[in-house]
């Protein structure tokens, strides 16, 4: 082989690599970008690019009151399963992380079942199940559902972080004599701190964004913001819905930032 | 004393009772519930038997719909994976600046409401979508092209969707492989090419599997996209689900098709274990 040909030969690997890469990267980005683009359209349709730029459809989204009421519910449904989730989950994976016994190991494989489980089943059973022992559909319902789906983010980000934990500081700990307790808290506790952070966040979201498990246990009471935005995108194409979207993109943006700020978040996901 | 056996590193795994009864009250009870009432031959629960089963399996209409979402399934996972390997290498191999920003334009999407990502598509896609608008900018046709509610149209816009879940386990993979293999390989004189199929493709071998595995799973459960980007015309389990169970209020039949999902799903989950245990072996020693 000669050196042209050698060269040649990484040239065409480099560069399929990065055109596919670069490529992939637009695909990406490109939704995102179009969506913030149209929701300040001065036009009636979703057309690409706008006629023309306004805040119309921001301001019009001021006076939806149905989509801000089922924002509403929708926060308070992620913010209750957040808590839950956090309580539960944190004590879970300690009781789990670091342990060979087989307990543990069956407990972590149900711990994280929801994750590849068709959530859609696990609604309608769950809807099954609460009119069986005659709960109503309500806000708890709806907690208790996104809890199931939600907490695994909890229990594997904590997981992750007691597994990186240094043992020898505890061992420190201990030997200067501090209490288990004072060891959980001024040890263990601020270091995996940024592991429960971004699994609560990202619980959070999954619960706010949750569509298989609120489409059966919610009612017109409790609507849910993406079940309502799900059903008036089905209905018409509203040019509305492109100003909320454009929030919530501005809003999911800067949470990323502070999250990664606080808690290192992409490199818990990878 | 009893707490001296007890190691300062670890908990007792009593800590995960709690839990673990929310999940059996919550999680296991209503599946087990959905499985007793998947054995009624009617709604009213008159009589017993695998009725509901023996109507799906024998169904061709019920066959093609679980059919074409496991197909479904297969075509998004390789496009996101054909697309996503090369954004991963691309990922490893950048200076922090670009990490940084590669890992925004990665994560965005999965953080993003899937309702506002599915809303996007049919921006773009739809008649007066900028990819109509394009093609008839530059000449290339006259009347818009129908690209909403097609099969095409839904795996493209699944890719984008669930391409986080293939990309960061791909990430994790490639940022683990020592870089001097490979170049211990160039320098026994493989080329890019057959270095990249010896000896990355190998040892990244676990990340592709798990990034298949979420992608596959997420692909064919998305309610949203398969619904809102497919329109009424195509019909997948989570849709046929929903529509016996609210529409019909069909319980027992959609109970008895979601255990088939389940366990369809199952299956597919279990099949990717095994490949993932059998890849670390090879990939690790």
């Amino acid at each position: 082989m000669n050196r042209r040909a050698v060269d040649y030969e990484a040239f065409s690997f480099r560069f399929v690599m990065v055109a596919v890469a670069l490529l992939t990267l637009v695909l990406l980005a490109a939704p995102t970008v179009v969506v913030l683009v149209v929701s300040f359209t001065n036009g009636f349709s979703l057309r690409f690019p706008p006629p023309g730029y306004s805040f119309r459809w921001y301001v019009e989204l001021w006076k939806a009151w149905q989509l801000q009421f089922a924002m509403v519910n929708s926060l308070k449904v992620a913010m209750w399963t957040t808590l839950l989730s956090v309580v539960l989950g944190v004590a879970a994976a300690l009781g789990i992380a670091r342990s060979d016994r087989l307990t543990a190991k069956v407990l972590d494989s149900l711990f994280m079942s929801p994750l590849v489980l068709p959530a859609l089943a696990f609604g309608l059973s769950a809807l099954m199940f609460f009119s069986l022992i005659g709960l109503p559909v309500s806000p708890l319902t709806l907690i208790l559902g996104h809890t199931v789906v939600s907490v695994p983010f909890v229990v594997r980000n904590t997981v992750a972080a007691l597994a990186q934990l240094n043992p020898s500081l505890l061992e420190a700990s201990a030997s200067l004599g501090a209490s288990r307790l004072l060891t959980f808290r001024r040890i263990t506790l601020p270091l995996i701190r940024p592991g429960i952070l971004a699994g609560g966040f990202i619980c959070f979201m999954a619960s706010f964004d949750n569509v298989p498990v609120s489409l059966f246990l919610r009612d017109a009471a409790t609507d849910m913001l993406p079940i309502r935005m799900w059903q008036d995108l089905e209905g018409k194409l509203d040019v509305t819905i492109a100003a909320l979207s454009g929030v919530l993109i501005v809003a999911t943006i800067a949470l990323i930032m502070v999250m990664e700020r606080v808690a290192g978040l992409s490199k818990r996901l990878t | 004393m009893a707490g001296s056996r007890r190691s300062i590193t670890s908990y007792e795994v009593r800590l995960a009772f709690p839990l673990a009864l929310f999940f059996v009250v919550f999680f296991l009870t209503p599946l087990v519930i959905l499985f007793i009432l998947s054995l009624r031959s009617d709604p009213q629960g008159t009589s017993h038997g695998v009725g509901q089963y023996v109507q799906f399996l024998g169904d061709a209409f019920s066959l093609g719909v679980l059919g074409s979402t496991l197909w479904l399934g297969v075509k998004v996972t390789v496009l996101a994976l054909v697309l996503g390997y090369p954004v991963a290498w691309l990922h490893v191999r950048s200076p922090g600046w670009a990490k940084g920003v590669i890992m925004l334009i990665v994560l965005l999407p999965l953080l993003t409401s899937v309702v506002v990502r599915t809303f996007a598509w049919i921006v773009i896609l739809g008649r007066q979508g900028i990819v109509n608008t394009m093609l008839i900018d530059l000449g290339l046709i006259d009347t818009p092209l129908r690209l909403l509610y097609t099969e095409t149209g839904v795996v493209v816009a699944l890719a984008q969707v669930q391409m986080p879940l293939m990309v960061l386990p791909l990430i994790t993979a490639l940022s683990r492989i020592d870089p001097n293999l490979a170049d211990a390989s160039s320098m026994l004189g493989a080329g890019h090419w057959r270095t990249f199929r010896k000896v990355l493709l190998p040892l990244s071998l676990p990340g592709i599997l798990a990034g298949c595995l979420l992608t596959y799973a997420a692909a064919i459960t998305a309610f949203i996209t398969q619904s809102l980007v497919g329109g009424g015309q195509m019909l997948f389990m989570p849709s046929y689900i929903y529509q016996q169970a609210s529409a019909l209020q069909n319980w027992p039949f959609a109970a008895a098709i979601s255990i088939i999902f389940l366990v369809a799903v199952l299956a597919v989950v279990s099949i990717f274990n095994v490949l993932g245990r059998l890849s670390r072996g090879y990939a690790h020693g």
